[in-house]
């Protein structure tokens, strides 16, 4: 089946990705992602003395600040804050510091389509350069339900918009363990195959949403090696320089 | 007893009152209650509180409706107003959706400081109408261009027990089946003018809305909320289960079958195909339970 897309891309295809960490000098861990045009950076700050408001004496939390590109933060942004902050949440290890607080801030830089999606993997990146621990690393994509009931991946932002319906869903990366027993199955489903955080826009069948699943998770593969080439921690390569 | 950390907290948990048991261990305590497929509340894991609907519970509005799902309390009021519409679309009304919790509703929130789930639940509220399709903006219009509906749709939480969106969302459906349209009329001066009940025939004003009508609503959005906890499915979670487990999943569908939102934000537990297709045939029986109980009360409101 044949879908004009209007960069003549083929329903599966991604935008071309880039990923760079590291870009400021005084956050303990940073990275920007790029989806085609839709680009974010992230910054993380921590773990620091926790906040009066944030402190837990069990776990660790997370603070996440959302900066949109242009004017000032409304519900959306509040909205995409708090499925941020509970994504982030469940791929830290937070007991490993309690009574600690680490500050995510997400800046847009430009908004093309697929915006949360970017700022999840945009933020996990950051995680890792900032050396935090975590369970896994989750892979962000958004899959788009046309007027036709085909589907098409990572949309733009015009794409996004003509479609009737559009599903942001965040898997989590296969763990490389050394422990055999330690092997991502979880009864009959690989651990890849589970949802982390799953947002929807607009109407669409049962049906169209199990395929958006499947399609999503085929390419989230490709996300995560890319997200693994780019990303490696950031005390091996030098001593740490924030003080 | 092979495992000698279980053997203990065994022999703590009867030696304990179960009160203090519950606030020192309550994910045990919980566990041990999935363990015997009951909650803590003596329902069965996959069952809804008792949910009641009563509309025109605020008098002084255009349409009103008091929800409550166990303990979990939500009041709407929508109130109607003439506003001149916007130039992009002229035929078009407004809807404003505004979720509030005061600081009576629950213990968390502190007067002074507005609580996190405000500005998100009411962003779902508008997005899970508006993309439901259920009201049509131009049956709020008047006369094109000049004058339109606005509808300020604004609901209160008065006790927070768990599955607020669900609650939020039953009310505010029941208060726009509940809304009538007042009866208007425009004068020589071109303003709208609301029409007295005496008046109403021999008006030489052009009628724009001749009488008190109620909106068309196409398929109705309803939700159920859902926590995963291992392998464990529990519907309509309270503020207690809520606490302990921290993933949630809300699944809206319309009363055509369509999906109008999956919503799991992050939690420990992966949800698997099978498990969402679980949560999705649970809601699909509880839409049609909150479909009933709101088709009898509107039909109880048209007798009186």
């Amino acid at each position: 089946m044949e879908i004009d897309r209007p960069d003549g891309r083929s329903p599966n295809q991604l935008r071309p990705l880039a990923c760079s960490h590291s870009v400021l000098h005084r956050a303990h861990g940073s990275a920007t992602w790029a989806q085609g045009e839709t680009k974010v950076l992230a910054a993380v700050y921590g773990p620091k003395a926790g906040t009066k408001k944030n402190e837990n004496p069990e776990k660790a939390s997370i603070e996440v600040i959302w900066k949109p590109n242009t004017g000032h933060v409304g519900q959306a942004d509040r909205e995409y804050e708090m499925i941020l902050k509970k994504t982030l949440e469940s791929i830290c290890i937070r007991t490993i510091y309690p009574n600690t607080t680490t500050s995510v801030i997400v800046q847009v830089v430009h908004d093309d389509g697929a915006l949360l999606p970017c700022a999840i993997n945009a933020a996990c990146a950051a995680l890792v350069d900032a050396g935090i621990p975590l369970r896994h690393l989750a892979v962000a994509i958004c899959c788009s339900v046309t007027d036709n009931n085909s589907i098409i991946l990572d949309p733009s932002k015009k794409e996004e918009e003509k479609s009737k319906a559009f599903a942001y869903l965040v898997f989590p990366n296969t763990t490389v363990s050394v422990v055999p027993e330690k092997s991502s199955q979880v009864g009959n489903d690989p651990m890849a195959h589970g949802i982390i955080t799953s947002v929807t826009h607009g109407a669409m069948s049962v049906d169209d949403y199990l395929h958006c699943l499947e399609r999503g998770r085929a390419t989230t593969q490709r996300l995560s090696e890319f997200l693994r080439k780019n990303i490696a921690p950031k005390s091996t390569r030098e001593a740490s320089k924030a003080g | 007893m092979s495992v000698p950390n279980a053997a203990a907290t065994e022999d703590l948990s009867s030696e304990m009152e179960v009160d203090a048991f519950r606030r020192l261990f309550p994910l045990r305590y919980f566990e041990r209650h999935l363990a015997e497929s009951i909650r803590s509340d003596g329902r069965p894991l996959r069952e809804a509180r008792d949910t009641s609907i009563f509309l025109g519970a605020v008098a002084s509005a255009n349409g009103s409706a008091l929800v409550k799902i166990g303990s979990t309390t939500m009041l709407t009021a929508i109130k109607m107003e003439v506003m001149i519409p916007s130039l992009e679309s002229p035929d078009e009304g407004c809807l404003a959706i505004d979720f509030h919790m005061p600081p009576i509703c629950s213990p968390i929130v502190r007067p002074g400081r507005p609580a996190e789930a405000e500005p998100v639940v009411s962003k779902q509220l508008s997005d899970t109408i508006t993309s439901s399709g259920m009201i049509d903006l131009r049956e709020l219009s008047l006369v094109g261009g000049k004058a339109a509906w606005m509808a300020y749709l604004d609901i209160y939480c008065l006790d927070a027990d768990g599955s607020l969106f669900d609650a939020a969302l039953l009310s505010a459906v029941a208060a726009l089946s509940h809304l009538q349209i007042p009866a208007v009329a425009m004068n020589d001066d071109g303003k709208i003018v609301l029409m007295s009940d005496e008046d109403g025939q021999k008006q030489a004003k052009e009628q724009v809305n001749k009488e008190k009508r109620k909106l068309t609503l196409k398929s109705i959005p309803l939700s159920l909320t859902c926590i995963l906890h291992k392998n464990y499915i529990l519907a309509d979670p309270t503020a207690e289960e809520e606490s302990i487990v921290e993933t949630h999943v809300t699944i809206i569908l319309d009363t055509s079958g369509q999906l109008i939102s999956l919503y799991k934000p992050g939690g420990p537990v992966l949800a698997y195909t099978s498990a969402i297709q679980d949560c999705v045939a649970l809601t699909r029986q509880r839409v049609k339970e909150l479909k009933s109980f709101l088709d009898k009360e509107n039909s109880a409101m048209e007798v009186e």
